[in-house]
């Protein structure tokens, strides 16, 4: 089928338009979503689907977060939008004990089939409660699907097997790339979780990220490739499960490894990576294995003291060549 | 007419809405030339509600606020140079800029801070009378927060605990309709917030927002059955937010004729008409007018000449045990 070349925001609002038409059971709920939601991504879904499917709830996050999963226990398929990631802290408990335990508690009775959007990231000078990375708290957490999509045809196929899974599905949207331009089908096709997607090829050097911070990394790809240093680029695309062959075959053929990640460093997600990478390969096998994120601050408001904390292309270039040693 | 409603009064009330009128008009205008970075929620029309509340306040009282602070921080004494570099994010702001419009805190004054997370503000008062009452302190806490905050957890279990405990706290329903984009109402069981309240032991009191006399009075009254040790009370204020949620916002899904009614009904120029009934020249009110906006536009000189923060400070404030140190790189 012929693709168009569409917005981030444009992307996932097909995604969720086709799957809403396909499926009656498929709904949303959040604040102002409505009126298109915060974005745009639900833009003219209520004249289509009425106000029954397109639920514009008050500010009540542990309720559209545990509503969200009752509606889930008796049949039906509802996206749980929680506006800006930063909210998911007022329904932390809905989440973490309710959502991600249902199942197991209940001897598998139960399949809590939601979706909860939470577009996170540095966001513009939002400050400190507006601009949050926290995936690695979730991908810590059993019982759910992590998704942290960068790129218009990803977020769609991603979040149509969102959708349909039976499991519960944190979806992270990346808001700083909604403006992103690119490729998609005009059938979606589901993305499965745990594939990984190649960016670029090289050999000397595997860099692993997802999320927002991609572009960065592509871009400090390419300066590096400039320079001599053809670097394999792997986008994660979920967080859990993650694509362990891709970034392990991608290591055994370099032999080095750098992990850039837009959040905090420290207790990150990149931790995970360089264990599993390092306990699988053995210590013998990796020549390098680094972690780049942000320092253990929260994101402060001033341009100058947010691009401190932010990773760029050329902190990425550094920190490749210091793992090429 | 309060006998407390003496000329010298209103004419307080008139300057502080004027200044909060001016400082948000200057930061409006400053946002849209692209040197205020980051989401700016303004509260134009508003401006009664913090006047006439901050007015039966001192300094030693404390609030705390919501995403829209800037009329609160400046009626509770807040510094202005101090509120515009923030919003700048410059150095000299209140908090180092590492806060922005939506976070300004001038705890010198008892303004213990602008909160983004919608009812944020509200357990945070509920404690903060909590502490003052357990120092025997005379001060009370006032909590100012927006309609849409009403149907979240924070704001039944604030005032479950405000109540149980007889706490010194006034809590302030800035009521103009809309939670961001939706229609309060439409988003709301039930008779609102007044009603609310009463069902847990909370007296709660509904005023014209935009009657800044009728503010005062009435939380004049409050706060001093809050500050007799009653417990808690409630202000309810219907008011109009005349611009748009965030600055980006146009507010084109306004009605428009509801934003005209509104404007009409503007508490400043309300005031006004009432003080020139009293004899007040209109040169003098225009004197009011203008020396705030003199004032606003020059702290937005000073803020756009002022120097941006140091990178190392972006490290400071964390903790103190267990920080990380600046290792001053930066790409
Ligand atoms: C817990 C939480 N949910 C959602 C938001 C996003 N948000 C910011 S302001 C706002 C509307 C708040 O409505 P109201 O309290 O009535 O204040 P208004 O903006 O109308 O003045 C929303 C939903 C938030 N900041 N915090």
């Amino acid at each position: 089928m012929s693709g168009q070349s569409v917005t981030l925001v444009e992307a996932v609002r097909l995604a969720a338009l086709q799957e809403m038409r396909r499926d009656p059971t498929v709904w949303v709920m959040g604040e102002d979503v409505a009126r298109g939601g915060l974005y745009g991504q639900y833009k003219d879904f209520l004249p289509e689907f009425g106000e029954e499917r397109v639920v514009s709830t008050p500010i009540s996050e542990s309720t559209i977060m545990g509503a969200g999963l009752g509606a889930a226990l008796v049949g039906t398929r509802p996206i749980i939008e929680m506006r800006i990631f930063d909210f998911v802290m007022c329904a932390m408990d809905e989440l973490v004990n309710q959502i991600a335990k249902i199942r197991y508690m209940f001897g598998g009775q139960a399949k809590p089939s939601v979706v909860v959007r939470m577009p996170h990231g540095i966001w513009r000078n939002s400050a400190a409660q507006h601009s949050q990375m926290l995936e690695s708290w979730f991908v810590h957490l059993p019982g759910v699907i992590v998704v942290t999509p960068s790129t218009p045809a990803d977020a769609a196929g991603l979040l149509v097997s969102a959708i349909r899974s039976d499991d519960p599905v944190l979806f992270f949207d990346p808001k700083n790339l909604f403006p992103l331009t690119g490729e998609v089908a005009s059938v979606i096709e589901p993305i499965p979780f745990g594939k990984a997607r190649l960016a670029r090829e090289g050999r000397d050097l595997t860099i692993v990220s997802w999320s927002a911070i991609m572009p960065a990394v592509e871009q400090a790809a390419a300066t590096l490739a400039g320079e001599g240093i053809a670097a394999d680029v792997i986008d994660l695309r979920t967080l859990w499960p993650w694509d362990q062959e891709a970034v392990l075959a991608s290591v055994r053929k370099t032999g080095r490894l750098l992990v850039v990640q837009e959040a905090v460093s420290v207790a990150g997600f990149g931790a995970e990576v360089v264990s599993t990478v390092v306990e699988t390969l053995g210590p013998a096998r990796v020549k390098a294995a680094r972690r780049l994120g942000a320092p253990r601050i929260p994101i402060p408001f001033s341009p100058p003291l947010e691009d401190a904390v932010k990773v760029t292309p050329a902190k990425i270039v550094a920190a490749a060549k210091a793992a090429m040693g | 007419m309060q006998p407390t409603h003496n000329v010298q009064r209103l004419l307080d009330l008139y300057r502080t809405m004027s200044r909060i009128r001016a400082f948000e008009t200057a930061a409006l205008t400053a946002h849209k030339e692209g040197v205020v970075p980051g989401p700016l929620h303004v509260s134009i029309g508003q401006e009664g509600v913090a006047a006439g509340v901050c007015l039966n306040l001192t300094t030693e009282d404390r609030i705390t606020s919501n995403h829209r602070g800037h009329g609160h921080a400046i009626a509770k004494g807040a510094g202005i140079q101090g509120m515009m570099r923030e919003l700048f994010g410059r150095e000299g702001g209140h908090c180092r800029g590492k806060g922005g419009s939506m976070h300004i805190a001038d705890f010198s004054v008892g303004m213990l801070g602008a909160n983004g997370v919608v009812s944020g503000g509200i357990p945070i008062a509920v404690g903060a009378a909590q502490g003052l009452k357990m120092k025997r302190s005379s001060a009370i806490a006032v909590c100012f927060f927006g309609d849409g905050a009403i149907n979240r957890g924070p704001f039944l279990e604030g005032l479950n605990w405000a109540a149980l405990y007889t706490l010194p706290v006034l809590f302030v329903c800035e009521d103009n309709g809309v939670s961001a984009f939706t229609a309060t109402e439409s988003v709301t069981a039930g008779p609102g917030v007044i009603a609310r309240a009463e069902s847990l032991g909370v007296p709660g009191v509904t005023v014209d927002g935009n009657d800044v006399m009728a503010v005062d009075e009435a939380a004049a009254r409050l706060a001093a059955e809050v500050r007799a040790g009653k417990g808690p009370r409630l202000l309810h204020a219907k008011t109009f937010r005349i611009t748009g949620h965030t600055s980006t916002d146009a507010a084109a899904w306004r009605d428009p004729a509801s934003v005209e009614a509104a404007k009409k009904r503007c508490p400043i120029d309300r005031l006004a008409v009432l003080l020139g009934e009293r004899g007040v020249a209109a040169a003098d009110l225009a004197a009011v007018r203008s020396a705030a906006e003199a004032e606003m536009a020059a702290a937005v000189l000073d803020a756009k000449g002022a120097p941006w923060p140091d990178e190392a400070i972006a490290y400071d404030d964390v903790q103190d045990v267990g920080a990380v140190a600046y290792a001053g790189v930066s790409a």
